[in-house]
């Protein structure tokens, strides 16, 4: 699902945040992305959602060169993974409801479908009875699982989170991963950047832990 | 390695994720409809900063429409002087009757000349003692001091300033006549006038339309600054280009037909200002009917309209086009 192939990220400027990453993750796989900040963690993942570029090396999503997306298909990439980010990126002024439906807006469903999955999206994260309110006047954690149904609602085949719990205290954190872990169950590959090592061992899954840009445990179970 | 078989199962899901081709078609549209009248809803959020932007785009359009309004009427005025172009041949004295009326033959086979007139002297001096309210005294004269008349109109075809002075030469040299008089001086001045003030209003109006584009493209500009963040997240979760473009254009749309909606009332509102004194001017020339100035019309109205549609979309798609690249996710 995605191939990492002696992937080297510099900087302008010169800082070296990947060099030569070689990683694959399993169709289906759920891993951790750890090491310290600047380790390289958000370059990873920044490279996988294409919102960088690699300088060297080839990144392949799906079968898919990420070298050889151009500008112009590069939407119709990312509507096939969801990116869940530390700080929510949510849309303040639009509700919930309209948050989680803008993937489906975007990809041209019809307003019944629409309203079907956000339904379903809502209600797998427990936040169905908020459809109506705006995220500013959920908690930290609620806004988070808003978008996490924000993410699922596609049914993407691939699940990036970038520290999705960097915000949260450990129960509330406990409770996303445990979605996490709920998704990949159904077959969602997810790779999730993360530092909290304590909750990340507690899970059981592939860890990945880069150190400088380089990547120190690559098993592959 | 697994990488291929991962791949094909990707893409049967990729498939699964798709709406069908029909169904993003009808959306297509209902889309486009929602678009549209949500980029109105989010300047009905603003109402007085919306209404001011369309307030400066209403004058700076009102100016060139206005104008170009006044000139077609006064276009349409000269052409009325163009029907009424006529020479007048001052016979000299003691031209027979006989000859005058040969001449009047004559004359009128010249194909540059519609139609010949004559003026009896003993008419003229009736119609004079008449309406001159000098009747009486001169009914004291022995003499008929007026000469007899003949009045030429030259033919549709030969209706140029041009014809008309080459014709004028021709007619004096006519041995019978002693004077040859027309009028054409300030008509010509007029055309002089009326082309100048094409020009001026052509210049004019394209400056105000480049500034209509700017100050719309500014808007815009500034709207994408405020929604930054939405942007971004949109580009995010994979929306294109186009998607992210729409509002933004018929939110230029919007601003467009509300600042020609402006500037339609600006100008009909001018018009009816101007339009008391100057009845009262052209009843002072004795004549009602020919310079008074109605409202705007439904043609030139409409033609407002679309140019305000297409400047804002334009001065919008201008924005958008050098705006939006600017912005990416980091």
């Amino acid at each position: 699902m995605i191939l990492f192939d002696q992937v080297s990220k510099r900087y302008k400027g010169g800082n070296e945040a990947l060099s030569n990453v070689n990683f694959h993750l399993h169709q289906g796989e759920m891993a951790f992305l750890t090491g310290h900040s600047g380790a390289g963690k958000s370059t990873l993942l920044k490279l996988i959602a294409l919102i960088e570029r690699t300088t060297t090396g080839n990144v392949i999503i799906g079968g898919k060169n990420l070298n050889k997306v151009s500008r112009h298909t590069l939407p119709y990439l990312r509507r096939n993974m969801g990116i869940i980010f530390q700080d929510y990126q949510l849309l303040y002024d639009r509700t919930v409801f309209d948050n989680v439906a803008l993937p489906l807006i975007i990809s041209g469903f019809s307003s019944s479908k629409v309203r079907k999955r956000v339904h379903a999206a809502l209600d797998k994260v427990a936040l169905l009875r908020f459809e109506k309110k705006y995220p500013v006047t959920l908690s930290g954690g609620e806004q988070q699982r808003v978008s996490i149904a924000r993410a699922v609602v596609n049914k993407p085949a691939l699940l990036l989170a970038d520290e999705p719990t960097g915000n949260l205290d450990p129960d509330l954190s406990l409770e996303i991963m445990d979605l996490f872990m709920a998704f990949n169950q159904v077959g969602v590959t997810v790779l999730i950047a993360s530092h909290d090592i304590p909750l990340i061992k507690q899970l059981g899954k592939r860890i990945v832990h880069l150190e400088h840009g380089q990547l120190l445990t690559a098993d592959e179970n | 390695m697994a990488s291929n078989s991962s791949s094909t199962e990707n893409r049967v899901q990729l498939r699964q994720l798709r709406p069908s081709f029909s169904s993003r078609f009808k959306e297509f549209f209902i889309r486009h409809l929602q678009v549209f009248f949500y980029s109105l809803g989010l300047l009905s959020r603003t109402p007085f900063s919306t209404l001011l932007t369309a307030a400066a785009l209403g004058i700076a359009l009102a100016l060139p429409a206005g104008l170009y309004v006044i000139l077609d009427h006064a276009k349409q005025l000269s052409g009325d002087f163009d029907s009424i172009n006529q020479i007048s041949l001052f016979i000299k004295k003691g031209v027979s009757e006989k000859s005058i009326s040969k001449l009047q033959k004559k004359l009128s086979t010249y194909p540059e000349i519609a139609q010949v007139k004559h003026i009896n002297r003993e008419d003229a001096l009736k119609e004079f003692q008449e309406n001159s309210g000098f009747g009486d005294a001169l009914k004291a004269l022995k003499d008929n001091p007026l000469p007899h008349l003949l009045i030429v109109y030259p033919s549709l075809t030969h209706n140029e300033p041009e014809q008309i002075n080459q014709l004028l030469l021709d007619l004096k040299k006519l041995p019978d006549v002693d004077l040859v008089q027309l009028d054409i001086q300030w008509l010509q001045r007029l055309y002089a006038i009326i082309n100048i003030a094409q020009r001026g209003i052509l210049i004019i109006g394209s400056l105000l339309a480049l500034a209509v584009l700017l100050i719309i493209g500014n808007t815009i500009r500034l709207a994408i600054e405020n929604r930054r963040n939405e942007i971004v997240v949109m580009k995010l979760i994979g929306a294109t280009d186009s998607f992210i473009r729409r509002p933004f254009l018929y939110t230029g749309f919007w601003y467009g037909l509300f600042g020609s909606l402006i500037a339609i009332l600006l100008v009909n509102f001018s018009l009816m200002i101007i339009s008391n004194p100057l009845a009262h001017l052209s009843s002072l020339y004795n004549n009602n009917k020919l310079f008074s100035l109605g409202l705007m019309g439904i043609s030139s109205s409409l033609t407002l309209l679309l140019s305000g549609c297409i400047l804002g979309l334009l001065g919008a798609r201008m924005a958008v086009g050098k705006h939006l690249k600017e912005i990416e996710p980091k």
